[in-house]
């Protein structure tokens, strides 16, 4: 591992194919080329050049793009995979036995495997994000030994270059022409006017521009790693809170996770496009199709609770604002948010009965019960009362004669009630349901009769907080200056030297867009009579070249 | 020349402990994401505020220095109504001895919750959490869960399911002040 | 006229133009080399000119549809890939206007003839916004995005003049065998186009009825003859055609039916051609490549994937990312749209950093383009069509 000492002096680091200094290639697989190399200038880039260690070895192995490459084409074809069958946060089903039952139920044996593979939930599993992970090393590693020597190297660049370094320059040119003093302060004038940075040394002129795009890479990997940095963080407790709410018309609910905010809805509000409302335009569309849903919406209020206050404390609610949250429009509060997702149209809210003469249908009054809080008396005429002994909200049926419920949630409300009347003092009792009564203590003279309902409907809501975001952002906008700055500019050099044999050479190199440092150069050509230049790369023209020349 | 091989040694090493601790640490805790977000045995309990059916306010910091055997519980819930009779027997065993019980019904009406307390003759307290308030703090689910608050206030042990008397009788036991 | 009918007929006339342009650049592309220059101007100058006048009309149809329907006509599958095919030109204008190659616009004005026509086979007429699309950024994240594809398309192009240039067509070789199913491919969009269209004019419909995977009878409308039929399915209309095979649930048999039809009448037309020209159409189309610099037709590749990645990233991944936080409550959903989104995005990534080392430049550079712009074309009509998610609008 020693060091390169150049013909001209300069001292190199090892591993170094041109010298920083003055270009001359340094080895003899270099020397060879008809073109050298010009990534990284010919530097050495640090990761090759020591390989003793583990920990070294772990290093150049992340350092390599081509093991980068690998584990971009891995997560690819990986993220391809995991969009074969819908993964498990989109399958209708909550726990594992029904989400493997519905992937065997609708994709059948294909189903099966893919869920037992862990290909339905590949993006969570370890072995996906530890490829991210990887990709994340090796962003940071590949950038780090390459932006240090680059720096270095152009920063150490000198103007005049050895010969055998511009003839090996994708666009060379050399030739005995009567360049003087004067043009080459022509020459300087024109580069300065295309906006170049001109360096002299003698009679070897070096102008550059744009160097500063060669930065763009790393500044996109900085902004990438700084995005990968955020999602990382969302794993800490606290940076991130998902949650969802059903909350029905003309309740108040706490928001969960929150610091004490409390959400009431005063209405959903669903709305579809109608062809005597909407635009014209639109009735083909709506013919076609039928409904097309224009809004879901959810009229709200924010309370929050007083500073000190502890969960389950429902008083001194101070009013916060009004909104009405909209998909697209959600309701910002305390770095939350809270989105319209879904909603249950007409669940169940009250209901009215009338207490009636079975024979005569003679009402003796009526009452409406709130399914969400019924009470247990209900006062009718004079000397008529009812009585709700129990109420099931989601009536499934009998189970040894005691009436069973399987949710909270008025699906299918059932009430045992007791009439009382001034002929049955000690009251009638009934078993009310839906669409049918049952008299379990035998024959009664009364009974409830179904008047109405009262509906209301669900909003299904979702909480997120995610404190990642700015960091979020940040990345991504440091990544797209990255990109653009290494995209659309572009760094050019152009070599102009007289030897001292009286021959002029031309040389130039850019990292990309080879036309415009062409074009340049010809502008400079035609002031300063510079000999012509070739694209050692373009074989047509070279072809035709030598077509021409020997006359066919 | 060996000195700053040494210390390129050490760069390198940091670099890439600090990179590869990040990646173990991020993939561990997004594979326990669900048992992060929940409350832990061993944390505080949250502290709460409910009305019960009596009236009677109940702050779960007024208890500090006795046990707490708090259940979250609906009516509709079978394995609730059986265990709920044998939480009450052992209620009348464990009250005087500093173990406390709170039955919360999640957001049911008072109708239902009075009828299912007078059907199985429950003598603890009930309490109602009208805006699921305090279910949310306590990320209840499923119904039943249970929790044990020992006299210190933190979380002992969280049992999600149906108990039988043998079990809630031992879970008493094990919030008993000493 | 109303503003509805004048949007269809400027869409009609940019693809009149486009189809004229198209052979003005043939004529351009065999009179250049250097002895003809002047002739070559002509014919260049005219056919840059009408593709110019044709885009112009295009942006009119857009706008003008943009006034009728009173949100950016880019709300369903008719009218995305439509303003897809309008900035594949837009992206061409552009790149001729740096590199002046007339082969380039005798290749990229076909494509956006053929995924226009293709455009047009869908519903075309103007749909309310549903309430998930209600948001400025609608037009900011489509538009973007579609920009960054028809550059990086334009890459494609390049790259595949490239390859038709530099392939050895008189040997057998893999290369000759993948460049002529390319070219069967894009005779194949020409059979579905063809497929459709004959079926509309003897205007074939027929209705059955069939059970679906949640067990609940629907009814669907084929627009060709089924060769498929859906699960259980039994025809409504009179004399309806009586699938040959019928599928399971899981299997949408319309789609398939169509899949069928448009192979079976792109591979007649193929074997019509070859039975015509007696040549592989790869080489028939050769010559027409033969005066492009290879050299450039690689840097035109290259350039148009750093200009087009870009806008790429910033409109399907950066607008894309901020629209998904509004609408739907999280930046990113692993949504089949957003990953193959990610994949496009990864796999031009490999591309660039591919470009850095040594030998990835020529023909491995051109044959990834090409691949880029399946990717590219599967995002855009496999995901939507065979792939479940959110963003199937159609």
């Amino acid at each position: 591992m020693d060091k390169i000492v150049c013909a001209c002096g300069n001292v190199n680091p090892a591993g170094t194919e041109l010298c920083e200094s003055c270009g001359r290639p340094l080895t003899e697989e270099t020397k060879e080329k008809k073109i050298v190399d010009m990534r990284y200038e010919g530097s050495a880039r640090r990761s090759q050049t020591y390989n003793k260690t583990i920990i070294d070895k772990v290093w150049n192995f992340f350092s390599s793009v081509k093991v980068g490459m690998w584990i971009i084409v891995a997560i690819l074809i990986a993220a391809a995979i995991g969009t074969i069958l819908p993964q498990v946060f989109y399958v209708p089903a909550t726990n594992e036995t029904d989400i493997a039952a519905y992937y065997q139920r609708v994709y059948g044996g294909f189903g099966t495997l893919y869920y037992k593979l862990g290909l339905s939930d590949l993006y969570s599993s370890w072995w996906f994000q530890v490829l991210v992970g990887m990709l994340g090393i090796s962003l940071v590693i590949a950038s780090l030994d390459r932006v240090i020597p680059l720096y270095k190297s152009l920063k150490k660049q000198k103007t005049k270059r050895h010969l055998s370094f511009l003839k090996r320059q994708r666009i060379f040119g050399m030739g005995k022409s009567d360049v003087t003093e004067e043009s080459l302060l022509k020459t300087e004038e024109k580069l300065k006017e295309l906006k170049y940075n001109i360096k002299r040394e003698g009679n070897a002129i070096l102008a550059e521009r744009g160097r500063f795009s060669r930065w763009g890479p790393y500044v996109n990997h900085l902004g990438l790693i700084i995005f990968l940095f955020g999602v990382m963080l969302r794993a800490l407790p606290g940076f991130y809170v998902d949650e969802t709410m059903w909350l029905r018309e003309g309740e108040t609910l706490y928001v969960p996770e929150t610091d004490g905010y409390f959400l009431e809805s005063k209405e959903f509000i669903y709305e579809t496009y109608s062809k005597e409302e909407s635009k014209e335009v639109y009735g083909d569309a709506i013919d076609r199709v039928g409904t097309i849903a224009k809004n879901y919406q959810t009229d709200v209020s924010l309370y929050k609770g007083p500073e000190d206050s502890v969960a389950g404390h429902t008083e001194d609610l101070k009013f916060e604002k009004e909104a009405s949250i909209q998909v697209n429009k959600p309701i910002k509060f305390d770095n939350f948010s809270v989105f319209q997702m879904d909603f249950r149209l007409d669940e169940l809210a009250t209901m009215t009965f009338q207490l009636q003469d079975k024979e005569t249908q003679q009402s003796f009054g009526e009452f409406t019960i709130d399914l969400a809080d019924p009470q247990p008396f209900y006062e009718l005429d004079e000397g008529y009362k009812v009585e709700v002994m129990d109420y099931y909200a989601d009536f499934t049926g009998f189970e040894e004669g005691v009436p069973q419920s399987q949710s909270p949630l008025p699906n299918n409300p059932a009430f045992l009630i007791k009439m009382y009347s001034p002929e049955f003092p000690k009251g009638e009792t009934s078993f009310v349901m839906i669409k049918e009564t049952v008299e379990p203590l035998g024959v009664n003279q009364h009974k409830i009769a179904f008047q109405s309902v009262e509906t209301r409907d669900v909003s299904g809501l979702t909480v997120r907080k995610d404190l990642t975001l700015p960091l979020l952002a940040l990345g991504g906008l440091i990544f797209m200056i990255g990109v653009a700055q290494g995209s659309y500019w572009n760094h050019r050099r152009i070599w102009i030297q007289l030897s001292e044999d009286g021959q002029t050479v031309v040389a130039a190199h850019t990292n990309k867009n080879w036309l415009s440092v062409k074009r340049d150069l010809d502008k400079v050509t035609e002031v300063a009579h510079l000999p012509k230049y070739l694209d050692q790369q373009d074989i047509d023209s070279l072809e035709e070249k030598v077509d021409k020349e020997e006359g066919v | 020349m060996a000195q700053s091989k040494k210390r390129r040694f050490y760069m390198r090493t940091a670099i890439l402990a600090v990179l590869v601790v990040a990646i173990v640490f991020t993939v561990y805790s997004n594979l326990n994401k669900e048992k992060n977000a929940v409350l832990q045995v061993g944390d505080k309990a949250p502290d709460f505020v409910l009305v019960d059916m009596d009236g009677t306010e109940r702050r779960l910091s007024d208890y500090k220095g006795q046990g707490v055997f708090l259940n979250f519980w609906g009516t509709w819930c079978k394995p609730c109504a059986k265990e709920m009779p044998a939480m009450d027997n052992q209620y009348g065993e464990y009250a005087n001895k500093g173990v406390q019980t709170l039955a919360i019904n999640i957001g049911e009406s008072d109708l239902k919750v009075n009828s299912f307390s007078n059907r199985y003759g429950l003598t603890f307290p009930i309490a109602i959490d009208r805006n699921k308030s305090v279910m949310e703090s306590y990320n209840i689910d499923p119904l039943p869960t249970t929790f044990l608050i020992n006299p210190e206030g933190k979380i002992e042990k969280i049992i999600k399911g149906e108990m039988t008397e043998e079990d809630i009788a031992n879970f008493m036991d094990q919030i008993k002040p000493s | 006229m109303d503003m509805a009918s004048l949007s269809s007929t400027l869409l009609f006339i940019a693809f009149v133009a486009y189809l004229v342009a198209t052979f003005l650049f043939g004529g351009a592309v065999k009179s250049s080399n250097a002895e003809s220059t002047k002739s070559f101007d002509r014919w260049g100058k005219l056919a840059i000119t009408v593709t110019i006048i044709g885009f112009i009309a295009n942006l009119g149809y857009f706008i003008t549809r943009w006034i009728a329907a009173g949100h950016a006509p880019v709300s369903n599958l008719f009218e995305f890939t439509a303003a897809f095919g309008m900035m594949i030109v837009g992206a061409f204008i552009l790149i001729y206007f740096i590199y002046k190659a007339p082969a380039l616009g005798l290749f990229a004005l076909p494509i956006a003839l053929l995924i226009i026509a293709y455009a047009s086979m869908f519903p075309k007429e103007i749909t309310p916004l549903i309430p998930a699309l209600k948001s400025y950024w609608l037009t900011i994240h489509v538009i973007t995005a579609a920009m960054g594809e028809a550059i990086l398309a334009i890459s494609a192009v390049a790259g595949f003049i490239y390859l038709l240039k530099n392939i050895d067509l008189t040997k057998r070789s893999k290369e000759r065998f993948w460049i002529e199913a390319v070219m069967y491919v894009l005779v194949l969009v020409v059979g579905f186009v063809v497929a459709s269209l004959s079926f509309y004019l003897v205007n074939y419909n027929a209705e059955y009825n069939y059970i679906s995977k949640d067990e609940t009878q629907h009814t669907i409308v084929y627009t060709m003859p089924a060769l498929f039929g859906m699960n259980e399915s039994e025809a409504i209309t009179d004399g309806a055609f009586e699938p040959l095979v019928e599928m399971p649930p899981l299997v949408n048999a319309k789609k398939l039916t169509t899949v069928v039809w448009s192979v079976l009448f792109g591979t007649v037309i193929y074997v019509l051609l070859r039975l015509i020209l007696r040549k592989r159409i790869s080489t028939v189309l050769q010559p027409l490549t033969k005066k492009s610099n290879s050299q450039l037709m690689d840097e035109i590749g290259y350039r148009s994937v750093l200009i087009g990645f870009p806008v790429f990233t910033l409109g399907a991944l950066i607008f894309a990312m901020i629209w998904a936080h509004e609408a739907w409550s999280r930046f990113w959903g692993w949504d089949p749209k957003e990953v193959w989104a990610l994949i496009t995005f990864l796999f031009y990534a490999v591309f660039l950093h591919l470009r850095l080392s040594k030998g990835w430049e020529g023909k491995k550079s051109a044959w990834i383009a090409l691949i880029g712009f399946i990717i590219i074309m599967f995002n855009l009509i496999a995901v939507n069509l065979i792939l479940a998610g959110l963003h199937s609008y159609a």
